[in-house]
């Protein structure tokens, strides 16, 4: 098997690879030919016997072109680089669905709105280490830590996002292929930081919506006779694992949910 | 002046000396012998990530609680490369650099008799060996050495016991060292020219020294204030950088109110300069000896110095690049993004000029030549590999994996070491008055170059394939289960890199005393330490020089020396 970049299940890592290629490809070139010129330079004029150097201290028009060509390549790609960017890590998408991943000394905790759409309620549906996503969905995930510093990383997104205490970090993902892919802590975080490893299962949505039902059901088994006092949850249909009160990011501080504020 | 010093008792004369090139020199052993540790903790890295858990005998005696019965432990494994990055960082590159190098060149090159503050470069040596002591006392402390990462993020660091503080510690203790000697070089250079000796005159790597020293006393105080905070943090009960609702081994905290990220900012504003402080004087060095070996003025002198300004200001503006996954605001991504790719332009003025400096020269390929040519050429790695982690979006994939560690040792091995190497082999004839072994010298340059192109460029390889770094054992992921053979080779390649240094060691201490004379000006070269006897008397010149052109007159025509000494009258 090549060890080269792993295998993209997001919308976003096509995007992201595209420019690692492009990349790949300017200071390939600059590699080839800095490293050739300087090889040529050894062969081609090394000192022998009545050779002597020619004596020249620069020149002007030069040196002003190999600053400017360089810097002109830099800054589109920082423009082009800049589209990436806000594509991945700027306003996210509406998502009908959110999760919150709270981090710990060295496990990820897992945590689905139930029913009333509120995280950190009764109903909430919870796991460890096991994070159920749903393809072509975009989906919002809201970072915690208990502890110390963690960081989400599915290197099939090409992206992580660390989870820090005291504050919560966002990262949406639209997951573009069902299947099972591992989750990695990228920051140090003690001594079990590299067994920190969970796992994500990216299924269709019906499989996904299923899952979370037998999960409600497991967790929050119905009492017998009435239903218990909470939030009105006319409809008990566990698709509607998010309040559709709460899907935009820019209402996320009037939201009733107990999260802090993201970026102030 | 002399002879009143050469009086002096031997204490006075080699151990608490106030001669700059005995300091120097007591900088060059402390460091070298700094950097053989930080290796050798690097090779036990390297087993563990070759051959994960398989037990190492011997290391049962020297290590009991780290590798029970020879098998490492995951604890032992995080203190192994903490300490082998602080080691090498602040005990190894930056002292062989800025106090080896500052140390005995700058009064030398600019033609004075010794810095401007004698006795404070003593202090600023002497606060050293405790730095080194304090933070090597955690190996020996019940939960052992540091183990947070050479960059200490809270609130980790403030939870992991008394190696970590005794870390802090030692890590303050040393930036007092720069901050000392960093005033001292400033001062020195302003004032202590020799006649005729203006700015543009003086060269390139005392003006990279000279820079550097003012990045020193910029932004080593706001890593000593940022110390000062995290060692109250852990000791204290403060919450600079610990936020309320903390829950650490299942027992809620009583802190509130504090930033995590603000230790990030506080640090990487000293440690971004700080990567310029391991790299601007391994610049200088290289400036220096390509001319000497090609034959031939440096090329675009006024823009090396430009660029190396350039550097020292927009590295000041570039720190926050380390955290385009922390959490901060993405629009800040933004513009740390653009001052990191507009940096990379001054580092490719730079490499131009290096390039054209070997046009139409005459080049002897010696061994300093060598090193100086590897430094170039592997530092145009480690400069190209920092496009793919200036890219916001890149680094949000390749960010803390084995890409940044294979782009952090090109920088700083690949080119600070290899600087380092060149500058030593250099400049031994001056320090120590006999040549090394060439042939010797020759050997150890291959070994190296190509014992360490094998361990470090299969590096990005594995963070292209998402390796995360810093993992004590990587098996368990099923995207990297088929990177072990990669690491094994990796990993002999790390072991005959290192076997490759004896043959240094060996050349060092067998030319020390065996070693051709060297004579004043082995190399032909220009500048003013070539002026005096190899090793310069205590107060350098016997008469002092005066100044009457550039520092890199070489090939001159009409002339039959193709060296134009800066201290010769026309």
């Amino acid at each position: 098997m090549r060890v080269w970049l792993p295998e993209r299940i997001s919308t976003y890592a096509p995007a992201i690879d595209r420019l690692f290629y492009i990349v790949l490809a300017i200071t390939g070139t600059a590699f080839v030919l800095v490293q050739g010129t300087l090889l040529y330079f050894l062969v081609r004029y090394r000192g022998g016997a009545g050779r002597r150097a020619t004596y020249t201290h620069g020149n002007t028009l030069v040196e002003i072109i190999w600053t400017a060509v360089p810097a002109a390549i830099l800054i589109v790609l920082a423009f082009y680089s800049q589209r990436v960017w806000s594509y991945v890590r700027g306003t996210p998408p509406a998502t009908d669905l959110q999760v919150q991943i709270l981090a710990e000394q060295f496990a990820w905790n897992i945590r689905y709105a139930g029913p009333d759409g509120r995280f950190d309620t009764s109903d909430d549906i919870t796991t460890i280490n096991q994070l159920h996503l749903p393809v072509d969905e975009p989906v919002l995930l809201h970072l915690k830590s208990k502890d110390v510093i963690h960081s989400f990383f599915v290197p099939q997104f090409r992206v992580k996002q660390d989870a820090v205490p005291g504050i919560t970090t966002r990262l949406w993902v639209q997951v573009t292929k069902a299947g099972t892919y591992d989750i990695a802590c990228a920051e140090l975080c003690g001594l079990g930081h590299y067994r920190m490893r969970g796992f994500l299962t990216a299924e269709p949505r019906d499989t996904f919506a299923q899952w979370l039902q037998a999960a409600e059901l497991e967790q929050h088994p119905p009492p017998a006779p009435e239903p218990t006092a909470g939030e009105p949850g006319a409809e008990s249909a566990p698709t509607s694992a998010s309040a559709p009160s709460a899907p935009a990011p820019e209402s996320q501080p009037a939201s009733p949910t107990p999260q802090e504020l993201l970026h102030p | 002046m002399s002879t009143a010093t050469q009086a002096l008792p031997f204490w006075r004369k080699y151990l608490f000396a106030t001669d700059h090139k005995v300091i120097g020199i007591q900088f060059l052993f402390t460091s070298l012998v700094m950097l053989l540790v930080g290796g050798l903790l690097a090779m036990l890295i390297r087993w563990q990530l070759g051959w994960p858990g398989q037990p190492l005998g011997f290391m049962e005696k020297i290590a009991p609680a780290g590798m029970p019965g020879g098998v490492m432990v995951p604890e032992f494994y995080n203190m192994l490369f903490t300490m082998h990055g602080s080691i090498m960082i602040f005990f190894a590159i930056i002292p062989l650099l800025v106090g080896v190098f500052g140390n005995y060149l700058i009064p030398l090159k600019i033609g004075a008799g010794d810095m401007a503050f004698p006795r404070l470069n003593m202090i600023s040596f002497w606060l050293v060996p405790p730095a080194i002591a304090i933070v090597c006392t955690g190996f020996f402390l019940e939960g052992g050495a540091a183990a947070s990462g050479w960059t200490a993020y809270a609130p980790l660091s403030t939870i992991l016991g008394p190696g970590q503080v005794c870390w802090i510690v030692g890590v303050i203790v040393l930036g007092t060292s720069s901050i000392m000697g960093g005033l001292n070089y400033i001062t020195t250079v302003i004032n202590l020219r020799a006649p005729g000796l203006s700015f543009f005159r003086l060269p390139l790597s005392i003006w990279a020294l000279f820079i550097t020293a003012i990045i020193t006393v910029m932004a080593t105080p706001v890593l000593a204030s940022a110390l000062i905070l995290l060692l109250c943090d852990s000791t204290l009960g403060t919450s600079f950088f610990l936020p309320a609702g903390l829950i650490i081994d299942g027992v809620a905290q009583a802190h509130s109110g504090g930033q995590v990220l603000l230790w990030q900012h506080l640090f990487w504003f000293y440690s971004h300069p700080a990567v310029y402080i391991m790299i601007l004087p391994a610049m200088g060095i290289a400036s220096e000896i390509l001319p000497v070996f090609a034959r031939k003025p440096l090329f675009g002198y006024h823009s090396m110095v430009y660029a190396i300004m350039g550097i020292a200001v927009l590295g000041f503006l570039v720190w926050a690049h380390h955290m385009f996954a922390s959490g901060m605001n993405p629009t800040l991504g933004t513009s740390f993004m653009l001052s990191t790719m507009v940096i990379a332009v001054p580092s490719a003025i730079k490499t131009f000029n290096w390039l054209g400096t070997l046009w139409r020269g005459a080049i002897r390929l010696t061994t300093p030549m060598l090193h100086a040519l590897a430094f170039v050429s592997m530092f145009v790695i480690g400069g190209l590999t920092g496009i793919f982690i200036a890219a916001t979006p890149v680094d949000l994939y390749l960010h803390d994996t084995y890409f940044i560690v294979g782009h952090l040792h090109y920088v700083l091995f690949g080119g600070s070491l290899f600087g380092i190497f060149a500058g030593i082999t250099f400049w031994f004839p001056k320090m120590f008055g006999r040549m090394l072994n060439e042939t010797l010298g020759k050997l150890h340059f291959t070994l190296t170059f190509l014992g360490f192109n094998a361990v470090m460029f299969p590096m990005f390889i594995l963070g292209i394939a998402g390796m995360p770094r810093r993992i004590y054992d990587y098996r368990q992921y099923t995207h990297l289960a088929h990177v072990g053979e990669m690491n094994q080779f990796m990993s002999v390649a790390a072991f005959l890199l290192g076997l490759a240094q004896l043959l240094f060691i060996a050349n060092f201490f067998w030319s020390l005393f065996r070693g051709r004379k060297a004579g004043d000006n082995p190399w032909q070269a220009t500048t003013l330490e070539w002026a005096t006897s190899s090793p310069p008397p205590h107060g350098n010149f016997t008469t002092p020089p005066t100044v009457y052109r550039g520092p890199y007159e070489y090939s001159v025509p009409g002339r039959a020396q193709d060296w134009w000494p800066q201290n010769v009258p026309s």
